[in-house]
């Protein structure tokens, strides 16, 4: 039994129940968003732009509709026009308008009545097209001669004068970054890129729509966000939101790319055009690369000043970013992540969000931080190696801590850095013996944590246990940390409370699972709905003694008398005033609808060993560390299950993933084959340590744990390979073809 | 394309459809016979996600075509578990928390006992090395490894 901080004795938050929806998955009965038909249900396919950009001449469907089987063919003209800002964006990244802006860019789509003749149909589908030129890299597009990808896309934030391609401008900082570089023994300017990587769920896109002459609809997908479906589809298609009904699959993997649409509106525009038939789409894997959203490349420089016993005196970071043709290259986020583990005299942060002919990003894990993390990160560990300094130390001498202002603005609350950097520097893998051609790298990373829009049912039922309604989609153990937290509330076990993800009918407005906030925001909600409902068991309890509720307190799942009337009367169970509450007054639930304030920042320090082979370049990562700060583990295995998973996303991040781009534009790594994420044998066990600063913003102390793991990594093995080889490698991919090169280059030079 | 009609045994029942040549196995038993346990990821039998066995040789489901499956055993997810008893395996994955989003399990889980009957004492290595085509995108692979060999510790402990 745990000792809460907080001041509460728990019971089960802390320990590590089996999964409710567990027997489900291991059975092969858990269905997701493909593994689901309906009577009358026509398949879908999709006709994609092979240039990256074309003007789109002509689009001739005969030969296609024509196919016996053949039931609809949508394209641009299908969709309503006036759409504005990034509504419009999501309606052209869906189907092309006037142009084709990236290789896999949707122009047509069709609906058969099986999926070859759906796929027949679409070869069928011609299509002709005036190549355009077109720019891929991230330096090349804020050129002012690139190719221009949209008149007029700059905001009102892009200064005058700027290049075509930059859509948003971002500039903020604080202090005297001049005095501040004066002040230093060292300054240190350096440059760094990294490629685009794609999120990588295992589950390809899909979804199954059915959408009316009326104007009503239902669709059944996977997805991180019901309610965020259903307004984007609903805008795209110039719907009423309340007339289509979302319901989330079991969700295959999204860590941030499936909070958008992509095909959804396409399976709606489809059925509505064949009668109202429902259309089933499922992306192939080539497709999900082409086509949906990867996170942005970078291509950043940063400056810092440090004294010679490793105080950071000033920074300063430009950062070009590109999301594909449209703007949302999360360049903010990347800025306000960039610093955040230090506490700065003076910095100054400059952002272009620039357009390049490649797929609309997604949010990715953490969206920015990587990238920021891998250029501050990287740099810091050069300045430490070159003053002599240990990074570590480094890094506790200028980690800020509550009451500090934060490089971003705000002021930090409770965080667990100094904690979490100390709990780094006590771990056994620091003390590890390493070889030749090893070495070992650390680096802190930052996520801000979530809020958002939250709304929680929860009902008693007839015989005292509890369901909770939630409109988070679980994609790794939230139904089994929220339905821990409300047992441990209601004083019931964990098995008499199921926790249910519920369609978009069902709940208010929700935001999807994202920026590490499900178990955050869907828990503290369903807290505060059971604490709702506990009132109400207490007044029904009271009524039934005849004393005053206030005169009633909830112990251990049931209502006991209290105060003057202790003892007078035996303890009420749930189970008896939940069999009696038809008679009573009726149903008993609660409910709670709030932007949670309190989400909490996060902090973590990974430390990797690895070896580089001299000879070809590859790195092997040895041993990896995880260090971060949960708040409050409520079920400790799922939270180091997002510590491994973050820290395995990045090492591939680091050292093999990227989208490579032929000169033609087209993406030419797109299958899991050649886009290679990390396999079982690439990897060692990913050690983990649970820092536990409560969040005083969360009943229980939580801070989500979602993403700040994946940010680490790419600076950490940057840092390890320069221990290990003697190398900097500034840009990503580290593959074994670069840091060979730079090994080379190094031994020549 | 006219169909073709094709009888085979799935996890010990006979079973008949009718199967588009073009059809891949992993089609066949998702779309004709309703067993979407399978999954596909990849359809290039790159991912492990649609991981069956074929006459005892473990496969991607999406690498095969439904008419090869004429007269052969096929044994996916939907089998691996007794009625309400489950796999050492299954259930070690439960315990170890070997599973986030769950969408690579079942190909995993078939994967992993192809290796077990194989080699009852694999190292961590081995392992590694055996699901290097099973891709999971959510755990790190960490706890997967863990979950096997105690499985796999856990099934000769009860064969000895």
């Amino acid at each position: 039994m745990a000792k809460d901080e907080l001041g509460e004795t728990l019971h089960l938050v802390g320990t590590r129940p089996l999964r409710p929806d567990g027997l489900d998955k291991v059975t092969g009965r858990a269905r997701y968003g493909a593994d689901v038909s309906m009577p009358g249900m026509l398949w879908g396919a999709v006709v994609r732009s092979p240039h990256a950009h074309a003007r789109i001449v002509k689009i001739d469907a005969s030969k296609a509709e024509a196919l016996p089987g053949v039931k609809a063919v949508v394209t641009r003209a299908d969709f309503p026009e006036g759409l504005t800002g990034e509504n419009w964006n999501l309606q052209e990244n869906t189907m092309a308008g006037e142009r084709a802006l990236y290789d896999g860019h949707a122009v047509a789509a069709v609906a058969a009545t099986s999926a070859l003749r759906a796929q027949e149909a679409a070869r069928l589908i011609e299509v002709e097209y005036e190549v355009l030129p077109h720019v891929i890299d991230v330096d090349d597009a804020i050129r002012p001669d690139a190719p221009v990808i949209r008149e007029g896309a700059a905001d009102a934030t892009v200064p005058e004068g700027s290049p075509p391609n930059v859509a948003r401008y971002i500039e903020f900082g604080h202090g005297d970054t001049e005095a501040g570089f004066a002040a230093a023994d060292l300054v240190r300017e350096r440059s760094y890129k990294t490629e685009a990587t794609h999120q990588g769920y295992i589950e390809p896109h899909a979804c199954l729509g059915q959408l009316g002459a009326d104007g009503k609809g239902e669709m059944w997908v996977c997805t991180q966000g019901q309610w965020y479906i259903r307004q984007m589809c609903s805008s795209v298609l110039g719907l009423e939101a309340a007339q289509l009904r979302v319901t989330p699959s079991e969700i295959g993997g999204g860590f941030g790319g499936k909070t958008t649409i992509f095909m959804e509106p396409l399976s709606l525009a489809l059925s509505r055009k064949a009668g109202g038939r429902p259309v089933k789409i499922v992306m192939t894997r080539s497709e999900v690369l082409r086509a949906t959203g990867p996170t942005a490349s970078a291509s950043m420089d940063v400056k810092i000043g440090m004294t010679k016993d490793g105080m950071i005196t000033a920074a300063h970071a430009e950062f070009r970013m590109q999301g594909g043709a449209f703007p949302g290259a999360p360049v903010d986020m990347a800025l306000y992540c960039a610093f955040a583990p230090y506490k700065l005299p003076a910095a100054q942060h400059i952002g272009y969000d620039v357009l390049a002919n490649r797929p609309k990003c997604a949010a990715y894990r953490a969206p920015g931080s990587p990238m920021g993390a891998f250029a501050v990160e990287s740099l810091i560990d050069e300045m430490c190696r070159e003053l002599g300094l240990d990074a570590l130390e480094v890094r506790l001498k200028n980690a800020v801590k509550e009451g500090d202002r934060a490089s971003y603005g705000p002021t930090f609350g409770s965080i667990g850095l100094v904690e979490t950097l100390e709990a780094a520097k006590s771990h056994p893998n620091l003390a590890a013996p390493l070889g030749p051609n090893q070495g070992r790298g650390i680096a802190s990373g930052f996520w801000f944590n979530h809020s958002g829009e939250t709304s929680v049912s929860l009902a008693i039922s007839e015989d005292g246990t509890v369901q909770v309604s939630v409109g988070t989609p679980d994609i790794g153990g939230s139904r089994a940390s929220i339905a821990l937290m409300t047992a441990e509330t209601v004083g019931i076990p964990y098995e008499d409370v199921r926790v249910n993800v519920v369609e978009t009918g069902a709940l208010g407005v929700n935001e999807p699972t994202h920026g590490s906030r499900a178990t955050f925001a869907s828990g503290k909600a369903a807290v505060v709905a059971a604490r709702q409902a506990i009132a109400e068991m207490c007044r029904r309890a009271a009524a039934e003694w005849g004393i005053d509720p206030e005169a009633v307190e909830w112990a251990n799942g049931a209502a006991q008398p209290a105060g003057p009337n202790a003892g007078k009367f035996p303890p009420m169970g749930i189970e008896e005033i939940a069999a009696k509450m038809g008679s009573t007054g009726g149903p008993i639930s609660g409910h709670h609808e709030s932007v949670p304030e309190g989400a909490g920042a996060s902090f973590g320090c990974h430390v990797v060993d690895v070896e580089v082979d001299p000879e070809t370049g590859r790195t092997t990562v040895l041993r990896y560390l995880v260090v971060q700060d949960a708040g409050r583990a409520i079920h400790p295995s799922y939270v180091e299950g997002q510590f491994q998973g973050g820290a395995a996303q990045g090492i591939g991040w680091a050292l093999n993933e990227a989208y490579i781009y032929g000169e033609d534009g087209r993406l030419q790594n797109a299958v899991f084959l050649d886009y290679r994420v990390p396999v079982a044998s690439d990897l060692p066990m990913i050690d983990t340590q649970i820092v536990e600063v409560p969040n005083p913003g969360h009943p229980f102390g939580v801070r989500g744990v979602g993403e700040t793991g994946i940010t680490p990594p790419l600076p950490a093995i940057a840092n390890a390979i320069e221990a290990a080889a003697g190398v900097r490698m500034r840009s990503l991919p580290m593959s074994p073809p670069k840091v060979l090169a730079a090994i080379r280059a190094a031994r020549e030079g | 394309m006219s169909k073709i009609h094709v009888t085979t045994t799935v996890n010990g029942d006979e079973v008949e459809f009718l199967a588009d040549p073009r059809e891949s196995l992993l089609d066949c038993l998702r779309d004709h016979l309703g067993l979407t346990g399978s999954k596909e990821g990849c359809g290039t039998g790159d991912c492990g996600a649609c991981s069956v066995t074929l006459d005892g040789t473990l496969v991607c489901s999406c690498l095969v075509l439904g008419v090869e499956a004429e007269g052969r055993q096929v044994a996916t997810i939907e089998g691996m578990a007794e009625g309400n008893e489950l796999h050492p395996l299954q259930r070690k994955f439960l315990e170890h928390a070997a599973l986030q989003c769950g969408f690579c399990t079942p190909g995993i889980l078939v994967a992993a006992k192809a290796l077990l009957e194989k080699t009852p004492d694999p190292t961590e290595t081995e392992v590694r090395y055996w699901l290097a085509g099973n891709l999971c995108r959510c755990t790190g692979y960490d706890k997967i490894i863990r979950a096997v060999l105690d499985a796999a510790a856990e099934m000769r402990q009860e064969a000895a």
